[in-house]
């Protein structure tokens, strides 16, 4: 029961909160943004290949976790590629599974 | 024709030397003769750090070989080299339809730019020292470089 009424209460919290900032946004955004473009569409990198480490590294930070399209801007079609290749380098120990 | 190419990554133990990669080499090319596939390049890419330990190896000599065959081979050459212990790690991945597809992304932009160039009356390839240079290219470059 209270796990409930908190979560509700966060949530509206949650809620409020948003649509400051979307108030906030909505002037003026106070935060400078980058323009996030897929990497691969930009330099016209067609092959997203298994043994290209260098190309690979960037796309797993430190603790060896894919990142995430939010964050790098990767679109669709090349995250997915970009997947199949840091799997199958992991499968022959040129990246990481896990580091800590 | 209805060959499919395949890479064939194994690493072997650090210590391994030219002569034993290169028996093994021998016995994979002779697998892959006797089941009709043709061994299109090999690579030494010889001693890497692994990424991770496997057994107690921290590092690995890697060797590339591009196969031309049927599945039944590659198969085959898998079994194989699960049993032989001098293997600490292999993987077959089947390339050819990948590289078909890069193949035509490739060609198709090509053409399409040309005809681009051509409907705006310049010569179909790129003049050296024409348009933006490269230079100016990287400077308001605000995509993500890697760093989050």
């Amino acid at each position: 029961m209270p796990f409930g009424q908190g979560r509700s209460g966060g949530g509206r919290g949650r809620g409020s909160d948003k649509k400051d900032k979307d108030k906030q946004q909505g002037q003026r955004r106070p935060m400078f943004r980058r323009r996030k473009v897929c990497k691969f569409c930009a330099d016209k990198i067609d092959d997203i290949n298994y043994k290209d480490v260098k190309l690979l590294g960037p796309f797993v930070p430190e603790r060896g976790k894919i990142l995430p399209r939010r964050i790098s801007g990767t679109c669709a079609m090349h995250q997915r590629k970009l997947q199949i290749a840091i799997k199958r380098a992991r499968q022959i120990a040129l990246i990481p599974y896990v580091t800590d | 024709m209805s060959d499919r190419q395949y890479e064939l990554v194994y690493i072997l133990p650090p210590e391994t030397t030219e002569q034993q990669a290169g028996e093994l080499h021998e016995q994979v090319a002779a697998t892959v003769t006797r089941l009709h596939g043709v061994i299109e390049k090999t690579e030494n890419w010889g001693r890497r750090k692994l990424a991770y330990e496997i057994g107690h190896f921290k590092e690995g000599v890697y060797v590339l070989e591009v196969i031309n065959g049927s599945g039944e081979l590659m198969k085959e050459l898998d079994r194989r080299l699960k049993v032989i212990d001098q293997v600490v790690r292999h993987m077959v991945v089947r390339v050819d339809e990948e590289k078909k597809v890069v193949e035509r992304t490739r060609t198709k932009r090509q053409s399409e730019s040309e005809r681009r160039r051509v409907k705006r009356g310049l010569p179909p390839q790129r003049q050296p020292g024409e348009g933006r240079s490269s230079e100016t290219d990287e400077s308001d470059d605000d995509r993500f470089d890697g760093e989050v």
